[in-house]
C-alpha cells in the first residue's frame, strides 16, 4: 500500500482547496440525504460520504480537458472534476436548471463542459465509457480515468475493458473505489481471491493499493498513473481501499455491517484525516476555519438556489429523439 | 455499365468516409489485416494504418463500449460486431449508453457512431450465426436500424450512417454480399426512408435486405399471371418510414410484408399495425409472410424450408388473392 507521506511537496495552500473539496462532496451528500427524506429527491439516491479523499485525490492529477466516467455513487466524481454543485442538486431535484435539465437524475449525470462523459447506473459501465473516451484521448494528448466499485470486478466490463484498454495501450487510468460491499453484499464473498489488485496484474497493468481514505496517497498513486498514460505507457489499475458511511442507497441503513468494522473506519474519516494534516502543515485554525465557512455557505447556496428552479415543462422541453 | 458489388460497396463507403473526415476509425474482430471474414474491408488497414483502421480481442462489450466512449469524446467510430447474434453481448452500452446519450445528457451531447454486422439465414450456420438483430434495437429510441438490400443503397446508408450524429445499427445480409448491382447515382442515402423499388398497382409487397431480391423476383412472376406488384424497400427500421407505405397502399389497397424472422415481435407486424391505424380506409387486404416460431434450423432441407423465398412470396400472393397461376 502506498503510504501517507510520498506525495510530492506542494504548497499547503493547494491541499486546503482540497480539503475544501472533500468538505463541498461531505456536505452536499447530507444535503441529499436530508431532501430525500423530506421527499425532495425521487427515486433513490447512492452517498459517497466516506469516500471523498478518492475522486478529490485523482481529479487533483488531472486537467480540466482530461475525461472521467463516474458510477451511481458519482455525485463526488462529478463535483471533483468540476461540475457546478448548484447544477448537480437541481438535478437531483428533477428542475430545469438541472445539470442535464432534469432528464437523468442521480445515476447518469453528464457533464461534458467539464470532462464528465457520464455517471453510470449500471455496474461497470463507467470502465467502458472511460476505455472509449481513452481511445479519444490517445489522439488528443488526454487522458480518462474510470471510476468504479468492488462489484464492478466481477463484471465482463472490468475484464473485457482492462485488457482492451492494455493491448491498445490506451491512456487510461482505472480506479477501483473498493468500499468492501457490493450492494449489501461483502465483497470478500463474492470475489473469488478476494484481490481486485491482483486481477490487473493478471493483464501486466501496472497496479497500486492505496489508502483510499487519505487524499494524499490517492494524489501521488494518480499523478503517476496520470503521468504513465499521458506518456504512452498505457494504463494503470488503482485499488483504493475506502468505506461509505451511509448504506448503499436510499433507506439502507446498512445493519449488514459489524459495528467495531464501522467504527475503525468512522475513526479513518478522510475529511478528519485531511484537516489534521493541514494543521500538521503551517496552515492555522483560522485559515482552515475560514475555508470551512466558505464551503458551507457555497451548499447553502447551491440546494436554495436548486430548490427556487422551476420543474422542466412537458409542453415546451421539446424532447428530440435524434441530433439533427 | 459497371456493376458494384455488395461487399465492395461496403468497403469503399469506409474507405471514402476515413479518408474524407480525420475523426472516422473503424475496428473489430479480424477486421483490418484479415480484411473481415465476409472479406467486405479488405485493405483498409494497409491502405490507412493501424491509427484508423485496428483489430480487436474478441470483446464485443468492450468493442461497443469503447466505441461509445469515443463517439461522446470526438471520434465517428465504426465497429463491427461479426455477426448479429453476437449483439447480445454488448447490449448494454448499445441499448443503455449510447441509445440514451443526447436526450438524458439534455443534448450535450451524441453518440456519432456506426456498429456493422452480418445478418440472415441461409448460410448454414446454424441458430446462432443466421439471426438478424434488427428487430432487437427497433423499440428503442435513439437509435437508427439501417437494413439495405442493394450494393447501391449499402454504400450510400453506410456513408449516410458514418456521417449521422446518431447511434447508427447497420445490417448487412449475408446472401448480399457477393450480389452485384448499379452503382449508386446518389453519394448519400437518407437514413429513415423507404423507396419504391417497382411501380405497381395492384398489391404492396413489403421487405428489407435479401427479401427484397426476393420479393422483386416474385413480383416478375406475378406479372405473368397479371398481377402489377408494387415492392417497397423500407431500408431502415428506425425511424420508420410509414408514409411510403401508406402512400403505396393508397394506390394498391394491399399490402403484405415478407420478413426473414418471426411474425411475433416482428417489423412486418410492426408495420402493418401503424398502416391499420392510419390507413385502413384504403385497405382491401393485409397479411404477413415471415418463418416459423422456431429457432433457425441448421440442416439445408429444414433452412430452405424455413425461409421465405420467391417460391413462398408467389404461393401467398396466389393463395390470398385466390388465384391460380399458369404455372
Amino acid at each position: 500500500m502506498i503510504g501517507t507521506r510520498t506525495a510530492a511537496a506542494e504548497a499547503p495552500a493547494a491541499y486546503l482547496d482540497r480539503y475544501s473539496q472533500m468538505l463541498l462532496i461531505r456536505l452536499f451528500e447530507g444535503e441529499m440525504h436530508r431532501l430525500f427524506l423530506q421527499g425532495e429527491i425521487h427515486g433513490t439516491t447512492h452517498l459517497s460520504s466516506g469516500q471523498e479523499a478518492v475522486p478529490v485525490g485523482v481529479c487533483s492529477a488531472l486537467q480540466p480537458s482530461d475525461y472521467v466516467a463516474g458510477t451511481y455513487r458519482g455525485h463526488g466524481h462529478a463535483l471533483a472534476k468540476g461540475t457546478d454543485p448548484e447544477a448537480l442538486a437541481a438535478e437531483m431535484l428533477g428542475r430545469a436548471t438541472g445539470v442535464c435539465g432534469g432528464r437523468a437524475g442521480s445515476m447518469n449525470v453528464i457533464d461534458l463542459e467539464h470532462g464528465l462523459v457520464g455517471c453510470f447506473g449500471i455496474v461497470g459501465g463507467s470502465i467502458a465509457a472511460a476505455t472509449g473516451a481513452a481511445l479519444s484521448a490517445a489522439r488528443q494528448g488526454r487522458v480518462a480515468v474510470a471510476f468504479f466499485g468492488d462489484g464492478a470486478a466481477n463484471q465482463g466490463y472490468f475484464h473485457e475493458c482492462l485488457n482492451f484498454a492494455k493491448v491498445l495501450a490506451l491512456p487510461a487510468v482505472f480506479v477501483c473505489e473498493n468500499n468492501f460491499y457490493g450492494e449489501f453484499t461483502p465483497m470478500a464473498e463474492v470475489t473469488a481471491g478476494g484481490d481486485i489488485a491482483a486481477r490487473g496484474a493478471a493483464y501486466r497493468l501496472p497496479v497500486r493499493v492505496v489508502d483510499g481514505n487519505d487524499l494524499w496517497a490517492v494524489r501521488a498513486a494518480a499523478l503517476e498513473a496520470v503521468e504513465n498514460a499521458r506518456s504512452g505507457a498505457g494504463p494503470t489499475l488503482l485499488e483504493c481501499q475506502t468505506y461509505r458511511h451511509y448504506g448503499h442507497s436510499k433507506w439502507d441503513p446498512a445493519t449488514y455491517r459489524p459495528k467495531d468494522e464501522v467504527d475503525n473506519w468512522l475513526a479513518r474519516d478522510p475529511l478528519d484525516r485531511a484537516r489534521n494534516r493541514l494543521l500538521e502543515s503551517e496552515l492555522e485554525e483560522r485559515q482552515v476555519a475560514a475555508a470551512e465557512k466558505e464551503t458551507h455557505e457555497c451548499i447553502e447556496r447551491a440546494i436554495a438556489a436548486a430548490l427556487a428552479a422551476p420543474f422542466p415543462d412537458p409542453d415546451d422541453d421539446g424532447g428530440r429523439e435524434f441530433r439533427e | 455499365m459497371s456493376e458494384l458489388e455488395f461487399r465492395t460497396a461496403i468497403r469503399d463507403a469506409l474507405a471514402e468516409e476515413i479518408e474524407r473526415d480525420p475523426t472516422v476509425v473503424f475496428f473489430g474482430e479480424d477486421v483490418a489485416a484479415a480484411g473481415g471474414v465476409f472479406k467486405a474491408t479488405p485493405e483498409l488497414h494497409e491502405r490507412f494504418g493501424p491509427e484508423r483502421v485496428f483489430d480487436t480481442p474478441i470483446s464485443e462489450l468492450a468493442l461497443a463500449g469503447a466505441a461509445f466512449g469515443a463517439a461522446v469524446t470526438g471520434l465517428r467510430p465504426v465497429i463491427e460486431i461479426m455477426f448479429g447474434d453476437f449483439m447480445g453481448l454488448p447490449m448494454d452500452s448499445l441499448a443503455n449508453q449510447a441509445a440514451k446519450y443526447w436526450y438524458i445528457s439534455n443534448e450535450q451531447g451524441s453518440v456519432p457512431f456506426v456498429v456493422r454486422s452480418a445478418v440472415g439465414a441461409g448460410g448454414r450456420f446454424g441458430a446462432m450465426h443466421s439471426q438478424a438483430h434488427g428487430t432487437w434495437f427497433q423499440g428503442i429510441p435513439g437509435l437508427k436500424i439501417a437494413c439495405p438490400s442493394s450494393p447501391a443503397d449499402a454504400k450510400g446508408l453506410l456513408k449516410a450512417s458514418i456521417r449521422d450524429d446518431n447511434p447508427v445499427i447497420f445490417l448487412e445480409h449475408k446472401r448480399l454480399y457477393s450480389v452485384k448491382g448499379p452503382e449508386p447515382e446518389e453519394e448519400l442515402v437518407p437514413l429513415g426512408r423507404a423507396s419504391v423499388v417497382r411501380p405497381g398497382s395492384d398489391l404492396t409487397l413489403l421487405s428489407i435486405m435479401r427479401g427484397v431480391p426476393d420479393a422483386l423476383a416474385a413480383a416478375g412472376r406475378l406479372a405473368d399471371d397479371g398481377i402489377d406488384v408494387e415492392v417497397v424497400d423500407l431500408r431502415s427500421l428506425r425511424p420508420l418510414d410509414v408514409d411510403t407505405v401508406l402512400d403505396s397502399v393508397a394506390k394498391t389497397n394491399r399490402l403484405l410484408a415478407v420478413e426473414e424472422g418471426p411474425r411475433t415481435g416482428g417489423w412486418a407486424a410492426g408495420v402493418l399495425g401503424a398502416v391499420a391505424e392510419e390507413g385502413l380506409h384504403e385497405l382491401d387486404d393485409v397479411w404477413t409472410l415471415t418463418t416459423s416460431e422456431t429457432p433457425i434450423p441448421y440442416s439445408p432441407s429444414l433452412e430452405d424450408a424455413f425461409l421465405p423465398d420467391p417460391d413462398a412470396i408467389v404461393a401467398s400472393v396466389t393463395e390470398r388473392l385466390g388465384i391460380s397461376t399458369a404455372r
